[in-house]
């Protein structure tokens, strides 16, 4: 349930730019949630709501997914995290979830297993726009 | 954009002094320093919590003795409690396996853990920092301005020589420095007159060289009986507490 903290951080960071730009109001949020922190959507958009209401933000929040991405740096060899989650035991894969750079404790590439990759996209909460 | 930077000072916000363990080199006693430091404060009553930002190189968690913990959730990380210190590392997540970070994911682990972690109320935190003005010590001068460096040097003129660099640099940066801890952390500094001078930055007191130390580490009652903790007790009196009560 670290969710909520996540979500805050999202509610806060919308008043900030209401404050910044000026705006009456906020109508809508665009987020993204990489696929890499793999982040309960039920609990997230719970948190979101919960925080919005009390913070007095009435703006329509919309969530994407994005596919988690990863690069390695040594053979260019791209590949995505849904296709290896699975091999990931239980402990590894919430490691991940709590801070998505412990990637790089338990992943390698796929194709030539070095540890130096990259993660390309799909990391973590992004937010794309704020109207 | 990235929401994480705006909620760091609302996380933060209830921590009455933060002190960042730092100094030019590596393996001149900074984690030795921030462990004990912290596990002195907290001893003493105060509400003092540890966070280790040496990603490559954790170790406050050995030197403490810190094993089978693991964080609770409650609207984030819950660091939890050894010996009164609230600790948090990434350790937690890691266990035994390296974890190969370059400078983004450093930055990121950063800024997700100051995100999610839930310190509470505390008197002090103490964040034991990777050796040298890297990633780390950029991303929290940036993101946490009220942290106050407490620099870490050996007597020896190699060391010296970067230590002045940091703190220049650490100047230009204006960042707030508490002052310098000397750690004599060989018995090869026994011999030699300090060196440490730099202007404008107090010398806050010297840790002397002792030989129990290492046997000390993973052991709180033993660490606390050590000269090393009499020495920088003596320092914590003088120079951090006498500063929380002018704060
Ligand atoms: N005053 C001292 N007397 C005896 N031993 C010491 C003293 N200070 C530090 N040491 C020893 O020096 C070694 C390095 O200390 P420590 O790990 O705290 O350094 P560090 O600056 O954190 O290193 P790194 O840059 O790798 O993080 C340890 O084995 C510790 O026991
Ligand atoms: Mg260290
Ligand atoms: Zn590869």
């Amino acid at each position: 349930m670290h969710e909520w903290s996540l979500a805050q951080a999202v509610v806060y960071s919308a008043i900030k730019y209401q404050k910044n730009n000026k705006l009456k109001k906020i109508t809508e949020i665009n987020l993204k949630i990489g696929e890499l922190q793999q982040i309960d959507r039920d609990i997230f958009k719970f948190s979101l709501k919960q925080i919005s209401r009390l913070k007095k933000i009435t703006a329509k929040i919309k969530i994407k997914t994005e596919k988690a991405i990863l690069k390695c740096r040594i053979c260019q060899h791209q590949w995505s995290f849904s296709k290896i989650l699975k091999k990931l035991n239980k402990n590894e894969a919430e490691y991940i979830h709590f801070i998505p750079e412990i990637a790089h404790t338990y992943l390698r590439c796929p194709k030539c297993k070095s540890p130096d990759f990259k993660i390309i996209k799909g990391r973590g909460v992004w937010i794309d726009s704020i109207k | 954009m990235d929401p994480r930077p705006n909620i760091i000072n609302q996380r933060l916000k209830n921590i009455k002094t933060i002190i960042a363990v730092s100094g030019g080199k590596g393996g001149i006693g900074k984690s030795s320093i921030a462990s004990v430091l912290a596990l002195n404060l907290a001893k003493n009553g105060l509400k003092t919590g540890l966070l280790d930002l040496d990603f490559c190189g954790p170790s406050t968690h050995t030197i403490l003795g810190i094993n089978n913990l693991f964080p609770k959730e409650d609207k984030g990380i819950i660091p939890p409690e050894f010996e009164g210190l609230k600790f948090m590392s990434i350790i937690y997540y890691t266990g035994k396996k390296p974890a190969l970070l370059r400078g983004e994911d450093i930055s990121n682990i950063i800024l997700e853990l100051l995100t999610i972690t839930q310190w509470g109320d505390l008197d002090f935190l103490v964040i034991d920092m990777p050796p040298g003005i890297g990633d780390a010590a950029l991303d929290i001068l940036k993101l946490v301005k009220k942290t106050k460096f407490l620099i870490v040097a050996t007597p020896s003129k190699t060391t010296m020589e970067t230590v002045n660099k940091n703190i220049k640099m650490l100047k230009e940066l204006k960042a707030p420095i508490l002052g310098i801890i000397e750690n004599y952390q060989s018995h090869q500094f026994l011999k030699t007159k300090t060196e440490s001078k730099i202007s404008g930055v107090p010398i806050l007191g010297k840790i002397n060289f002792d030989k129990k130390f290492e046997s000390a580490i993973g052991n709180t009652d033993k660490l606390l009986k050590t000269d090393f903790s009499r020495d920088l007790l003596k320092i914590i009196q003088k120079a951090i507490l006498r500063h929380k009560n002018t704060a």
